[in-house]
């Protein structure tokens, strides 16, 4: 087996502020293989945006990388010099963000922002450049690409602008284009066109994305494999259709059963309980105990090692323990009868 | 479905009385004991926890305070006044000019010898034969109360102006705001020197015997000046918090239940731009009493013989090469207060300022 | 007594955008909107950012004086004259809970505050009670009353929200995508919260979001907008199943659905291009320039809403299934 193209062993994350240490990662490790879709997904605070910017190095203070590894290609970036990482992301990895309104530069060209990240890169001058420029809105399916070069972000539409954000990112084939909330703050309509041309791409170019989202609709759409975090950690990880149809974890199982259904049998929805965890304030244990239903005193002590369900799905939960313990009980009381 | 039985310590297997217990399912006060929710603060004390935990600002504050208590406490018992000579056994000491710090006059000197205690002269004395301290120590409350004043002052009208502006909008606000632009326009200095003329005029008859001749014409269109022109800087700060707080849900809600503009004012909208503006005025006393020195310097301040901070340094000047202390004292008196305000009222900004929260 | 709790007639709603220094231009937020809701039941309003539905919401509560067009309640005509005498009959609950509770206040006093403002009550200690009443409705307990909003989650907060609108008993409340700011996990206990009243107390909703999956959920009824206009009403399964007007079927197609095998399967309808700006609107039918079937008489004419059979009523020219 060859070396995955990024290796993310035991990171953790903090946030110092005045009420104390934000652990917002918490050791998570997992792997990314070249050309694949990564989906990473988890409500506010679970910890999937800050692992993007983690591996991006560009967390803002008070945040700081308190421990683990993240190795691309086998080289440890955590260990990188600024100028490295300058030459890093861009080139190796890129990123979109959520909001295409305040990502791009208000007082510069569409054209002269991505002549820039263009010419960091690479050593194309100007003309090619401006050539590769053009030639990138037309992949992302940008009209009038002669015309949107030489306007200002604001006289785009948000779609649009995303679209730019996406060309930008990969203007220089990265290896790796993480997209952070990509659509979320676009409506539907666009949403669809956007993750339609992403997975275009991705066909296209061969690059491996890292998904990362609140959206299960939008998770379900585009990703091969799917990490679901709760509170800085992992609590299952798996191919698609493993956590969609074979979920482990109880906050999983209680993720999909809350989401309304497109049909038309209008069944009570079956909320998760409770509120999200203070991450400032993490219990012992398991951080999901307080509010998921099968909870055991063991889920309030100790925290849950991550079990091989099977060969593509993994999960961190005492029930599959229990599980495994119940069956165990009932050879033996087979075997006594 | 496989499991990966190689994973689980085969012992806990074997051993399964002991681990059922744990397996055993939570109930719902050891789920609650889980859950921890945080212990309640409030906006003010969260913000004050964080004023504490500024060394700058709690100097300040500190520094603020003796000021203040010295200012007030120190001239009840202190043996010589900031309007009179030196007395040596009920006489006006001459001799008494210009001293240095802590040295004595020969008349002081010889009552010494002849057994009579004599106070020090902590910073000397000035041409006048007065002791400078004290006149260093009236000069601080004069400025002090100059720039509380005067703050009270903007801060009154900018409040009252800005929240009509702001909340009302429209053409009230456009017409309000141009008026405010007006008067940015107006030269202050130049304002000051016409108003305390004609002031004099007008209310130089009227005024004798009252108090307020005692502190002067000058004074007087000083604070005219604050009221009349150095609002709008207030007022404008008042309208864009305004503003900003009227777009926000809270506000629609309480519309929607049928709150009257009086009421949203002032139970929603002053209490969210309160800190801020209470910073702005924290900030807004040193620039007071910058404004104040300045003009007693030049000449237009307090009247004589109150002293006040800016009109010591402009006395001082003449002798600026022999007597420096004279200079040193009232300069340091004026860092002092405003340097504290200022690093108070940038604590203040920084724990209390819903903007720069996290 | 008419059959409807509440009629919207034609309802339009104008923005002056200066262009120039005397010039100014209507932006056409909302452009002749008609719907009725029964006492009890749920009409959810569904449409894409800037398509108008937040200021119909708004407008129907006088947050904002209409342009033109008749809000009737329970038969009597709602204007900014007598609008006061409706404050206790209909309600608003907002979408942002970080942005809609003051953070000055107490909970008691946020969910205390209509009770003051109508009088509502006569002695301190029916205040309180009533306050506890109310919080234990929308699942919160009175220990929570003196806390301060900002000590909450998202999802407790929306709840002081409902709780502050359910204090005037209004039969009718304006819901302007309550549950957009949640996490999804908490999105269901809010949805609930929102069944559960109107079970129990009788209320009317206008339930206002941009995701359709949670619209047809708590929704009986369902009203698509478009730049101002509703294009399609209908039955909330109606409109899943059968959606006429072709922007609809755009947007059901587009949801994305948390299952992999139907996201695998399904065939979308791309819609293409861009929303227009409501300052330029097309002429004719403003989906014209994003429609698979757009003919000459859409770019000419602008539809106007049809019934079409069974109360579904759709602004085409040109229906397909």
């Amino acid at each position: 087996m060859s070396t995955p193209l990024l290796q993310v062993k035991n990171l953790c994350t903090s946030f110092n502020v005045d009420s104390g240490e934000v652990r917002a990662v918490n050791g998570i490790s997992f792997n990314l293989d070249k050309g694949k879709v990564l989906g990473i997904v988890g409500e506010s605070g679970s910890g999937k945006s800050v692992t993007a910017y983690s591996i991006m190095r560009i967390l803002v203070e008070p945040g700081k990388i308190t421990g683990g590894q993240i190795l691309f290609n086998g080289e440890d970036i955590v260990q990188y010099s600024n100028k490295q990482m300058r030459e890093f992301r861009g080139k190796r990895v890129s990123i979109i963000f959520q909001d295409p309104m305040t990502s791009l530069n208000p007082v510069y060209t569409i054209g002269n922002q991505l002549r820039e990240a263009i010419l960091l890169h690479t050593d194309r001058n100007r003309e090619q450049a401006n050539a590769r420029a053009l030639e990138m809105l037309q992949l992302v399916g940008v009209n009038e690409p002669e015309k949107r070069l030489k306007q200002y972000p604001y006289e785009l539409s948000g779609g649009m602008r995303q679209r730019v954000m996406i060309a930008m990112a990969l203007a220089c084939e990265p290896d790796i284009l993480i997209a952070d909330e990509p659509t979320t703050a676009l409506d539907v309509t666009i949403q669809a066109q956007i993750l339609e041309l992403m997975q275009e791409l991705q066909k296209k170019m061969g690059m491996a994305i890292i998904m990362i989202t609140h959206d299960l609709g939008v998770i379900a759409d585009m990703c091969d494999e799917i990490i679901v975090m709760y509170a800085g950690r992992i609590c299952e990880r798996g191919t698609a259709d493993e956590i969609f149809y074979n979920p482990r974890h109880e906050y999983t199982k209680g993720l999909l059963r809350s989401i309304p259904r497109l049909d038309t049998n209008h069944a009570r929805l079956i909320p998760i309980a409770g509120s999200p965890v203070d991450l400032t304030n993490m219990p012992k244990g398991c951080a999901f105990a307080s509010r998921c239903d099968e909870c055991m005193k063991i889920c309030l002590t100790e925290l849950p090692e991550e079990l091989d369900i099977n060969d593509f799905h993994k999960a961190s939960c005492w029930m599959n323990v229990k599980q495994v313990y119940d069956e165990a009980a009932r050879e033996k009381e087979a075997e006594n009868k | 479905m496989t499991y990966n039985a190689d994973k689980l310590p085969k012992k806990n297997l074997l051993s399964l009385q002991i681990d059922l217990k744990k397996f055993e399912k939570a109930s719902e006060d050891e789920k609650a004991q889980h859950e921890t929710m945080r212990e309640s603060t409030t906006f003010f004390r969260d913000g004050m926890r964080k004023l504490r935990r500024n060394p700058l600002a709690m100097i300040s504050l500190v520094v603020l305070l003796c000021l203040v208590l010295t200012i007030v406490i120190v001239p009840m018992f202190y043996p010589y006044s900031y309007e009179q000579m030196i007395t040596v056994n009920g006489k006006r000491d001459k001799t008494a000019k210009n001293l240095a710090p802590f040295t004595y006059s020969k008349n002081e000197l010889k009552a010494m010898e002849e057994g009579t205690k004599v106070f020090p002269h902590i910073f000397g004395t000035d041409e006048l034969c007065r002791d400078y301290f004290i006149r260093v120590l009236y000069g601080a409350r004069v400025s002090l109360v100059v720039g509380l004043f005067a703050s009270l002052i903007v801060l009154v009208i900018g409040l009252l102006y800005g929240s009509i502006s702001g909340y009302f909008g429209g053409k009230v606000d456009m017409v309000m705001m141009r008026i405010v632009d007006i008067i940015y326009s107006l030269p202050d200095t130049l304002m000051v020197v016409l108003l305390s003329v004609v002031l004099t005029q007008v209310l130089g008859n009227t005024l004798q015997g009252t108090v307020l001749a005692k502190v002067g014409t000058n004074m007087i269109s000083l604070f005219v000046v604050f009221g009349v022109l150095y609002w709008v800087g207030m007022a404008r700060l008042v309208r864009g918090q305004i503003l900003s707080i009227k777009t926000n849900e809270y506000v629609l809600a309480a519309r929607a239940m049928g709150a009257k503009p009086g009421r949203i004012i002032r139970r929603h909208i002053l209490p969210n731009c309160m800190s801020v503006i209470f910073i702005s005025v924290a900030l807004q006393i040193p620039s007071a009493i910058f404004t104040e020195s300045f003009l007693s310097f030049i000449g237009l301040g307090v009247q004589a013989p109150m002293p006040s901070l800016g009109s010591l340094a402009n006395a001082a000047r003449g002798g600026m090469q022999s007597y420096p202390y004279k200079m040193v004292f009232p300069a340091i008196i004026i860092c002092l207060i405003v340097l504290s305000f200022n690093l108070l009222g940038d604590g203040l900004r920084d724990a209390f300022d819903p903007k720069l929260r996290r | 007594m008419s059959e409807y709790l509440l009629e919207v007639r034609d309802l339009k709603q104008y923005f002056p955008i200066r262009t120039g220094w005397f010039s100014s231009k209507p932006l056409k937020a909302v452009d002749g909107v008609s719907f009725n809701i029964k006492a009890g039941e749920t009409l959810g309003l569904v449409g894409e950012s800037g398509c108008g539905k937040t200021t119909v919401g708004r407008t129907i509560l006088h947050l904002y004086k209409p342009t033109a067009g008749e809000i009737i309640y329970n038969g009597t005509p709602v204007t900014s004259q007598n609008i006061s005498n409706f404050r206790q009959e209909m309600q608003i609950v907002f979408q942002d809970p970080y942005s809609s509770l003051n953070p000055r206040m107490t909970v008691s006093d946020i969910v205390g505050e209509p009770l003051d403002i109508h009088g509502l009550y006569s002695s301190k200690q029916e205040r309180a009670e009533r306050i506890t009443e109310l919080l234990n409705l929308v699942g919160l307990n009175s220990d929570h009353a003196r806390r301060y909003a900002h000590e909450f989650s998202g999802g407790q907060r929306q709840r002081i929200g409902i709780a502050r609108a359910l204090a005037v008993k209004p039969k009718f409340i304006v819901c302007d995508e309550p549950v957009s700011a949640l996490d999804v996990s908490i999105q269901a206990q809010v949805i609930n919260t929102f069944e559960d009243l109107q079970k129990q107390l009788g209320i009317a909703y206008l339930f206002i979001a941009h995701d359709l999956l949670v619209v047809q959920h708590i929704s009986q009824r369902i009203a698509v907008m478009y730049l101002g206009r509703i294009v399609e009403i209908a039955d909330a399964d109606e409109v899943i199943t059968h959606p006429m007007h072709p922007y609809t079927q755009s947007l059901i197609s587009a949801i994305p659905i948390p299952d992999p095998n139907t996201a695998r399967t399904r065939k979308r309808i791309p819609l293409e291009g861009d929303v227009p700006s409501p300052l330029n609107m097309p002429a004719g039918c403003a989906f014209r320039p994003r429609c698979r079937y757009a003919t000459e008489r859409c770019a000419k004419e602008c539809p106007g809403l049809v019934d079409i059979g069974g109360g579904h009523q759709i602004a085409c020219w040109n229906p397909h299934e």
